[in-house]
């Protein structure tokens, strides 16, 4: 088994506001995230599949073909967009970086070729900040 | 000692939104100079800034600048007005201004400048994205 990683990266709005609450109560739990005119970041993605590598080529997966599959599906879909009001994917969700992250798993795991799994998608919204979610 | 130059540097960081759109032009002039960057509904970053002080080192002190000094003025004046804010809708900056990484840069330079002892010199640097930064005043 062997584990290999991609990153991408884009540049999104986003806020993070509950429409069923209160502005109140949406700045009391979300601080600066609920500014109503949004605020942004500089997204950094990496996409970690797992499996054995085939003994022809020694790729897991032609890391070209994985590439083009997380930019087709998802970079395409969140660079220099509004992640509330713009991405058909995370409708209806809060646009948290938890919520992006298996959104963001969703969208990659048909595409991928047999016997290669998606093992990990690592999320920074920030370069202080990530998060990492396996599927579980 | 005392009359050696020294750069001393602060950093600091603030996320924000912004789109890049000169409003005389039409939509399609826009798309063709900003791309993506002119969406409507904003697009965000998050820029890291770095202060450069040069001036001599104070002989009592060791200091340039107290850089607790300096940082307390960086966030009371630049990230206080700019971070999780709309560039273009929250701040008075650029109102009539368009937020490029450049415009941002001079603005910060304008304001700290106003702050600083004139004998500093000052210069900045600003990350929008890792690979994209600008710096103001050119050495």
């Amino acid at each position: 088994m062997v584990y290999l990683t991609r990153l991408e990266h884009f540049n999104a709005a986003h806020k993070l506001y509950n429409p069923n609450w209160t502005k109140a109560h949406n700045e009391a739990v979300f601080g600066l995230c609920a500014n109503e005119n949004w605020h942004g970041h500089n997204f950094e993605l990496f996409v970690t599949v797992k499996g054995n590598p085939d003994p022809d080529t020694g790729f897991l997966m032609d890391v070209k073909v994985l590439s083009q599959i997380v930019n087709d599906r998802v970079i395409e879909a969140l660079d220099h967009k509004n992640l509330n009001i713009e991405v058909p994917f995370l409708q209806g969700k809060m646009c948290t970086t938890e919520n992006l992250a298996m959104a963001i798993w969703d969208q990659i795991v048909p595409h991928l070729p047999d016997k290669v799994h998606l093992h990990c998608i690592k999320l920074y919204e920030t370069p202080r900040i990530y998060v990492e979610y396996f599927g579980e | 000692m005392g009359q050696e130059k020294v750069a001393v540097f602060r950093k600091a960081h603030f996320n924000a939104a912004h789109r890049l759109h000169v409003d005389s032009w039409d939509e399609q002039h826009n798309n063709e100079v900003f791309g993506k960057c002119n969406n409507p509904h904003f697009h965000g970053h998050n820029y890291e800034l770095i202060v450069k002080v040069t001036g001599p080192v104070d002989p009592v002190t060791g200091f340039v600048v107290d850089l607790k000094l300096l940082n307390d003025v960086i966030q009371a004046e630049i990230i206080q007005r700019f971070d999780h804010k709309n560039l273009n809708l929250d701040t008075q900056e650029f109102k009539n201004l368009i937020p490029t990484a450049e415009n941002i840069a001079i603005v910060i330079y304008q304001i700290l400048r106003q702050k600083l002892d004139l004998a500093l010199e000052l210069q900045i640097r600003l990350y929008e994205t890792e690979r994209n930064f600008v710096e103001f005043p050119v050495a």
